[in-house]
């Protein structure tokens, strides 16, 4: 297990430094930061003195050296906009994500589960079409559009719940459920689906031949191993939500690292963009190197593969 | 059969169809057996005939929600199972009647240990605590010969070979002492040197506690082995049985005699092994004859017209043909 986990460990920080390399390279090909930076009105020597102050007048490799060093050492340059290191900005603006996201997920996931259940022991039958339909639909809103009709009717319409910004706990439901609505489909399309395949397993005769119920074999038996593949699913939009809350942070002005990126990229904060596209690649490689413990946990086979 | 046994579980015109998108599947269409106590009934036939479906049917554990049994009886010392709820069946499956399953590779859940899956048949049967339970198991395994049964407990199925998984299987089977066993092709997923083992290990078994037996197999050497008594199964109907040695020496159904010629001989040396010409009828589409008369060299036009009733051939020993009317008339 620990072999495991050390050659996972190991696996995450090559793909990191690879990761490095290409924010590097695309922060270079896209255009000199500097001429985005300035005003219009800016003279050769304004020009001159911000490239020198952003290091862009060294040669390349070692602008990348600095860029590689520095990042080592946790730093990842100013941000422009907020005069201070772009981590630190980062790293303000995280709890306000990481408080929404578990919320939304493990709000997704207990919808998803019962419900996927619930469509593949009733597979075929209308319980089973109209869980699929509202799955569909799920996935099929867009969050900005989501996010307006909900602020649309529960704040202004009906004035019960906040429409923007944090706060007490009414503030977290809708951002929440707009988060986790893309997520209920797909996790209880792939419960359904899995549990399908695994309750036609032999084991399940064996288990029914015990005398166990129904109930107990497809809650114990079946689901453990129908919620490995969902575990992947499970970190990979975890990983999506922490790119992708960049919508929904947006129309609910939600303080996170989704509207910081937003706010990176609308403000050519070029240091804070490479700082927030490091950082959360990072966060990402950790959920991912969580998910595949878990994995081998739910999944004894992995353990010793 | 002895007649001096008790009949333990006894089959009566059982018919369980599968209601599946193309059409409606016979694979259970008739069958009627008596199983006594202590003894071995082999159920013979070629993939796809039945003999799985049989076994499942007796323990009402068909595939849902396709499957259903829509005729017969099945009487285990007396009461029919057919008739009884979900929740009266579950206390019949593992206590009277227990089944080991085919392929022991996926007959057991890969994320549960073994000593878990064997406890969790244990605790169904006995209100010990969790202690009391585990050695229970322990005593389960070594009783069926599998070593170091402490750390075996702590084992996953992965971590074990196909022969010493069957062995847990065959553990959790008559873990509840049950009056039936029905060993669904149990050793068919084995290597040789291990078939052998296991089935000496159920005849232990069966010796021990008299449990009587429904051997699936199409194995005649396992048969000859094994086997009492042999019922070959044809497309979801028993077409001959009889007591083994009657059969083998001189079978009757040219269905039976078919199979026993594809059976290698040691004396004889054959260039060709004959084999049955021909596929088994589709269970959803069958003829309306003898549903062996498309392969049958013997068929005649009566037996694509009409099936057979059963024929009386000698002690105990029958089987449904026209061939074999025991009035010269018909031929």
């Amino acid at each position: 297990m620990q072999r495991f986990i050390l050659r996972r460990f190991l696996q995450s920080v090559l793909l990191l430094f690879v990761l490095a390399l290409v924010i590097f390279g695309l922060a270079r090909v896209s255009g000199n930061p500097a001429d985005l930076l300035l005003r219009e009105d800016a003279t050769q020597e304004d020009r001159a003195h911000l490239m020198r102050a952003l290091g862009l007048d060294r040669p390349v490799h070692e602008q990348l050296y600095l860029f590689l060093a520095g990042a080592l050492r946790g730093d990842l340059g100013d941000s422009i906009r907020y005069r201070k290191p772009a981590t630190e900005v980062f790293f303000e603006r995280l709890p306000n994500t990481l408080r929404l996201l578990p919320l939304a997920m493990v709000g997704a996931l207990a919808i998803a589960i019962p419900l996927g259940v619930l469509a593949a022991v009733y597979r075929g039958t209308i319980i089973d079409r109209v869980s699929g339909a509202v799955a569909v639909l799920g996935f099929a809103t867009p969050s900005f559009w989501l996010g307006i009709v909900l602020i649309y009717v529960f704040s202004i319409k009906l004035g019960v719940l906040p429409s923007s910004r944090m706060g007490g706990p009414s503030h977290y439901v809708l951002p929440a459920i707009t988060l986790g609505v893309f997520l209920v489909a797909g996790m209880m399309r792939l419960v359904r689906s899995s549990l399908l395949e695994v309750m036609g397993s032999e084991f399940v005769k064996l288990a029914r031949l015990k005398g166990l119920s129904q109930t107990v074999v497809i809650w114990k038996h079946c689901l453990r191993n129908a919620l490995i593949p969902v575990t992947t699913l499970f970190g990979v939009y975890f990983a999506l939500l922490i790119t992708g809350a960049i919508v929904t942070e947006t129309v609910f002005a939600w303080p996170g690292v989704g509207r910081l990126t937003y706010e990176a990229v609308i403000f050519r904060d070029y240091p804070l963009l490479q700082a927030v596209i490091l950082l959360k690649a990072i966060i990402v490689l950790g959920v991912n190197l969580g998910v595949d413990v878990l994995y081998a946990y739910l999944d004894p086979r992995v353990r010793y593969a | 059969m002895n007649a001096a046994e008790p009949i333990v579980l006894e089959v009566k015109d059982l018919r369980a169809y599968l209601y599946t998108r193309w059409g409606v599947v016979r694979a259970v269409d008739g069958v009627s057996f008596a199983l006594g106590e202590g003894e071995t009934l082999g159920l013979v036939g070629e993939s796809g005939c039945g003999k799985t479906m049989t076994g499942l049917s007796i323990l009402r554990l068909l595939p849902e929600p396709a499957g259903r049994i829509v005729q017969g009886q099945v009487l285990l010392e007396g009461e029919n199972l057919v008739t009884k709820s979900e929740a009266e069946m579950r206390r019949v499956r593992g206590r009277r009647i227990s089944m080991i399953l085919q392929d022991p590779q996926t007959s057991l859940n890969p994320v549960f240990t073994v000593g878990d899956q064997l406890v969790e048949a244990l605790r169904m049967l006995h209100t010990d605590g969790e202690r009391a339970l585990s050695h229970r198991a322990e005593e389960a395994l070594r009783r069926v010969k599998v070593a170091a049964p402490e750390q075996r407990m702590r084992a996953y199925p992965h971590q074990m070979s196909g022969g010493m998984k069957q062995r847990v299987v065959g553990a959790i089977a008559v873990a509840g002492e049950p009056r039936v066993l029905i060993a669904d092709e149990p050793t068919t997923a084995l290597d040789v040197t291990i078939q052998l083992q296991y089935l000496t290990l159920l005849k232990e078994i069966q010796a021990r506690t008299r449990l009587a037996m429904l051997f699936i197999t199409h194995d005649f050497g396992i048969v000859a082995r094994m086997c009492d008594r042999v019922a070959v199964m044809y497309a979801g109907r028993i077409v001959e049985s009889g007591p083994t040695r009657a059969l083998f020496r001189n079978p009757r159904h040219p269905y039976t005699e078919a199979l026993m010629a594809s059976v290698p001989r040691m004396e004889a040396s054959v260039e060709r092994l004959p084999s049955i010409e021909g596929q088994p009828p589709p269970l959803h589409d069958l003829p309306v004859g003898c549903r062996f008369a498309p392969r049958c060299r013997y068929a005649d036009d009566r037996c694509r017209r009409e099936y057979p009733p059963t024929f009386p051939i000698g002690p105990a020993h029958e089987a449904a043909c026209w061939r074999v009317e025991p009035s010269p008339s018909s031929r």
